[in-house]
């Protein structure tokens, strides 16, 4: 257990009741299930979670469009990701989530640019599909690129413009691989309903799409869930080759289409993000049965962790020494460098409200530094993110929800090899090495709150009462909190700063969060007269 | 950086490459802040609402507040009135405000909401509290761009909000454009000066660049307070700086309220800074203070001091149209030749005035409306420049192209000072031209051989 609350039961129930009173009496009754008080006592606690935001409530959330190209396709950097709408959605999502990208040899890289059909009253009145059919042409004949991707935007989804259709007539035409995403903004309740439709067009038009290579020598992993925010991508890479793991794909930090349409042909996918990506995990198992793993890369003993639990995987004697030999070196190193801001942050507390994964993640890297996580949420998880993937069965599909296509996915009859005998996979399943994932809740402590989808009422009553050292948040609240006096660490985006990720991040983060935590600035918040004597 | 943009220049009818604009509720949402005790609205998908809050976060480094009316799949079939009237059922419980000005998206335009309907029967159905106000601006994001954002949410305060009464008020009306706080604040201090009594709208100064006090003020000091609105209707005039941004709702001020307006060009620059005191001059009767006709003495001054490392030198410029006009003026009043002029905005004003400035000082200018930076960066391929002022995406062409970057206009996401230091009026406009040289002379600086490294001009 990591983390205690620094104030008792009675004061965080206390806390939940004034922040419930302040609602309309619906809202209040829709909000008190999406706030939970962590009971270990309690097996299996509930929480609300991937429901409609309150209209008018200020939330963290974005949508549908904000996920799928914001953040799962936008980071392949080698395509041409054209957005179909109106300047907006492709502008905002223009280089604002800091993926990196490394030009392969190739040379191809459009990272840096932002395509969009700028679709204007004529296109929404007459339809834009001729004009997304010109766009793609034009993009084809500037830059010929491997690949294209389009993405919906609400208007065309009003409208009815079959960018699917447009598609798959360019795509034959130009002979290249060009995918469309129905990710409108008004679909699902977040940015999670656009995930889930990248995963799906990813594995209908992308995965399997290299049928030249055969097999790949050696250990081989996918790397799902990850986006090389800061280049956390890199130093996860640079622990597993030294291990003499090989990253066949990553969905999607530094993502290239050519690795991708080999992903396939890895063993294992090791799953960072669990809620933008487990639709992949389920989909390549059942096809391909590539097994996944969940892991965790972010704080140096999440990564051991992780790093034992590829060991036991594979089980190979001399992976598995090899590993070892990585950790007991990398942790040395690590230790060390994270000792001196240790101590200047040993004790501190935390509030966390990042996306649908990494309240959880971060919880690791805050307790290396000796930091404790004292309330956390996600802005557009599911329940199997706080409450494990037991909780599956026990979730309603709400119209929300039905409205994402679920592909059927059957065992493909050539390329269905799953890397170990049945046997030894069930094995490894009973052992929860592959499949599972135990969500966010149990690793919180008795006392300490949950909050799912947090609206800003709820983040100010919770500052005021509970004071936090430092909040981990987005760049929406980040002045907001740091108007309170309280530092915040943008933990989508990471404030110029990283790798977080791996060893050498976790020793960046310990210097970041110093930096934030410890810095002189906050003393001179209060004037020297204004102080209370 | 930007490796694939070939240097030849293709008509492209469809394919807009790095814009330079954006679309029309970010400029409405911040034109809604420069109201006080205002919470701007946001009728659409979540998305909107978060995209529009987190850009505006990202350039004044400060909370933005805005409310959704979080559209889902069934909200786009059956309309958003259900929504809208739950939002505010919510908002005015929760969040107080005095006004709430919703801004509409491409959503919730294209399936058709009536906006006036629904504030009206919210307002019968008592959802509106008595003493709050609603306002609205409808501002698809398929028509114009984020400046036509914020000029339709300026007119909607004047329509909404300015009245007429039988007292005729001894002011000046001053809408001062999409501009930055600074630059607003500057703007009321320059009409204080000159005895101008006056009333600003919309003003983000003390919203968007609110001191660090340890306490979070979801409605900051600042804004136009309403009751000032009250009384604009009676003013001796409108003063419209930037005409795209202001003109219209200096005009819908004349002919709700019979307040004569004057558009000028945003007073960036001394020949603009002097139309600017001109027509407050005509229209008060008062002479400029000694104080003003220093301050534009001290910006010439810098001018014919400086102006060798300016005469000739090639300068492409990006930005909007009522930014980007009085800066070429400038630069060419200081002897710089903007040969590359573009803004990403369709703009009569901005084809007209760039003609008039530049048709004789500068005859090989090409200068562009509803264009990209991508074409922008194709002409610069060409024949290169000698310095680039642009918003921040102009940086990956400063890089590309190894060329001098002086960061202006909306949005900056990457540097620090553009909210707090005017660019308008004669201190701006110093401030503005000291950026520009400095900038020239670090890179002389950095690219200067040792043998030539020099300690003194």
């Amino acid at each position: 257990m990591r983390s205690q609350s620094p104030i008792d039961e009675t004061t965080t129930q206390e806390t939940v009741e004034e922040i419930i009173s302040a609602y309309p009496k619906k809202v209040a009754k829709k909000r008190s299930k999406h706030i939970v008080v962590r009971d270990p006592a309690q097996p299996e606690q509930e929480i609300n979670a991937n429901v409609r935001t309150t209209p008018g409530i200020i939330t963290q959330r974005g949508c549908s469009f904000a996920g799928c190209k914001g953040v799962v396709v936008g980071p392949f950097g080698d395509v041409v990701h054209i957005v179909h709408g109106p300047v907006g959605c492709s502008y905002y999502s223009w280089m604002t989530r800091r993926n990196q990208f490394k030009t392969r040899e190739d040379g191809e890289n459009f990272i840096h640019y932002c395509f969009t059909t700028d679709m204007n009253e004529h296109d929404l009145v007459f339809g834009g599909m001729n004009k997304l059919r010109k766009a793609i042409q034009e993009a084809y004949d500037l830059f010929h690129p491997r690949a294209i991707t389009v993405h919906a935007t609400c208007p065309v989804g009003l409208i009815g413009d079959d960018i699917q259709g447009v598609a798959r007539e360019m795509a034959e035409k130009l002979n290249t691989n060009i995918s469309a995403f129905n990710c409108e903004g008004y679909k699902g309740v977040s940015q999670s309903a656009g995930h889930h439709i990248a995963n799906n067009e990813f594995f209908k038009k992308w995965i399997g799409q290299d049928t030249e290579t055969e097999s790949i020598e050696g250990y081989t992993v996918n790397i799902l869930g990850e986006y090389n925010i800061g280049g956390d991508a890199w130093e996860i890479e640079r622990v597993l080759n030294k291990c003499g793991i090989q990253v066949i794909a990553t969905f999607s930090g530094d993502g290239s289409y050519d690795e991708a349409t080999k992903a396939h042909l890895a063993q294992a996918n090791l799953v960072m993000c669990h809620r933008s990506i487990n639709y992949m995990a389920n989909m390549m198992e059942t096809k391909y049965g590539t097994p996944w793993l969940k892991v965790n890369f972010i704080g140096i003993h999440a990564f051991a962790k992780s790093l034992r639990k590829l060991a036991r995987f594979f089980d190979d004697p001399e992976l598995t020494q090899r590993i070892e030999e990585v950790i007991e070196e990398e942790l040395a190193i690590a230790e060390t460098q994270i000792a001196e801001y240790r101590q200047r942050l040993e004790g501190k507390t935390v509030f966390l409200f990042v996306g649908g994964s990494r309240a959880h993640h971060y919880q690791d890297l805050f307790a290396d530094l000796g930091m404790k996580t004292i309330v956390a949420g996600y802005e557009f998880a599911h329940r199997d993110d706080y409450e494990g993937r037991q909780a599956l069965p026990k979730i309603k599909v709400d119209a929300d929800s039905r409205n994402i296509e679920e592909l059927e996915v059957k065992p493909d009859p050539e390329n269905y090899q799953p890397p170990k005998s049945e046997e030894e996979l069930e094995k490894l399943r009973q052992e929860k090495v592959v499949g599972e994932y135990t969500g966010m809740m149990p690793d919180m402590g008795e006392g300490t709150l949950l909050v799912d989808n947090i609206s800003h009422h709820e983040l100010d009553t919770l500052i005021k009462r509970f004071q936090p050292d430092l909040i981990g948040s987005g760049i929406k609240d980040k002045y907001i909190i740091e108007k309170f006096g309280i530092p915040s660490k943008q933990l989508h985006n990471y404030d110029y700063g990283g790798p977080y990720a791996g060893f050498w991040g976790a020793v960046n983060f310990a210097k970041d969060v110093d930096s934030r935590v410890n810095s002189p600035t906050w003393q001179y918040v209060k004037a020297p007269w204004q102080q209370a004597s | 950086m930007l490796e694939a943009t070939p240097t030849e220049v293709q008509e492209r009818e469809a394919l807009r490459i790095n814009p330079a604009k954006t679309c029309q509720p970010i400029g409405a949402m911040y034109a809604a802040l420069g109201l006080h005790n205002c919470l701007p609205h946001s009728h659409g998908s979540q998305g909107c609402c978060s995209y529009h809050r987190s850009h505006l976060t990202r350039h004044y480094k400060e909370p933005i507040m805005a409310a959704t009316s979080s559209f889902t799949e069934g909200t786009a079939v059956f309309g958003g009135g259900a929504n809208l009237r739950q939002a505010l059922t919510t908002i005015f419980k929760l969040y107080n405000p005095d006004v709430v000005a919703i801004n509409t998206t491409c959503l919730s335009e294209t399936i058709g909401d009536d906006l006036p309907s629904l504030i009206r029967a919210a307002q019968d159905d008592g959802i509106i509290p008595e003493d709050k106000l609603v306002i609205h601006a409808n501002t698809p994001s398929y028509v114009g761009t984020h400046v036509t954002g914020w000029s339709n949410m300026a007119k909607a305060i004047v329509d909404y909000l300015v009245q007429k009464s039988d007292t005729p008020q001894q002011q000046i009306n001053l809408i001062p454009g999409y501009v930055e706080p600074a630059d607003t604040r500057h703007l009321k201090r320059f009409l204080k000066e000159f005895g101008v009594e006056s009333v600003v709208f919309p003003d983000t100064s003390d919203v968007v660049d609110t001191p660090q006090t340890g306490d979070f003020r979801m409605y900051p000091k600042g804004g136009t307070p309403v009751e000032d609105l009250k009384t604009a209707g009676d003013s001796l005039a409108t003063v419209a700086l930037g005409p795209m941004a202001s003109e219209a709702a200096a005009k819908s001020l004349q002919n709700k309220c019979d307040v004569p307006y004057r558009a000028l060009d945003l007073p960036i620059g001394v020949a603009a800074c002097d139309r600017f005191v001109q027509t407050l001059m005509e229209l008060t009767g008062t002479q400029p203070p000694e104080s003003l006709v220093d301050d534009r003495g001290r910006l010439v001054d810098i001018m014919t001091d400086m102006q060798q490392y300016l005469y000739g030198l090639r300068v492409a410029v990006s930005g909007d149209p009522d930014q980007v006009v009085p800066l070429t003026e400038f630069l060419v009043s200081c002897g710089a030749r903007p040969v590359y002029v573009i803004t990403g905005t369709p703009s009569k004003y901005f084809r007209k005035r760039c003609e008039e400035i530049l048709s004789n000082t500068v005859p090989e200018a090409i200068y562009k409306d509803d264009t990209d930076l991508f074409y922008l960066h194709q002409l610069i391929k060409n024949n290169p420049v000698d310095l680039l002022v642009t918003n921040v995406y102009g940086k990956y062409i400063a890089r590309a192209e190894d060329i001098p970057l002086v960061r202006f206009g909306w949005p900056i996401l990457d540097r620090v000072g553009h909210s707090y230091f005017p660019t308008v009026g004669y201190r701006g406009s110093m401030h503005l031209l000291c950026t520009i040289l400095n900038t020239l002379l670090e890179r002389k600086d950095r690219d200067d051989p040792d043998e030539v490294f020099e300690l003194v001009m």
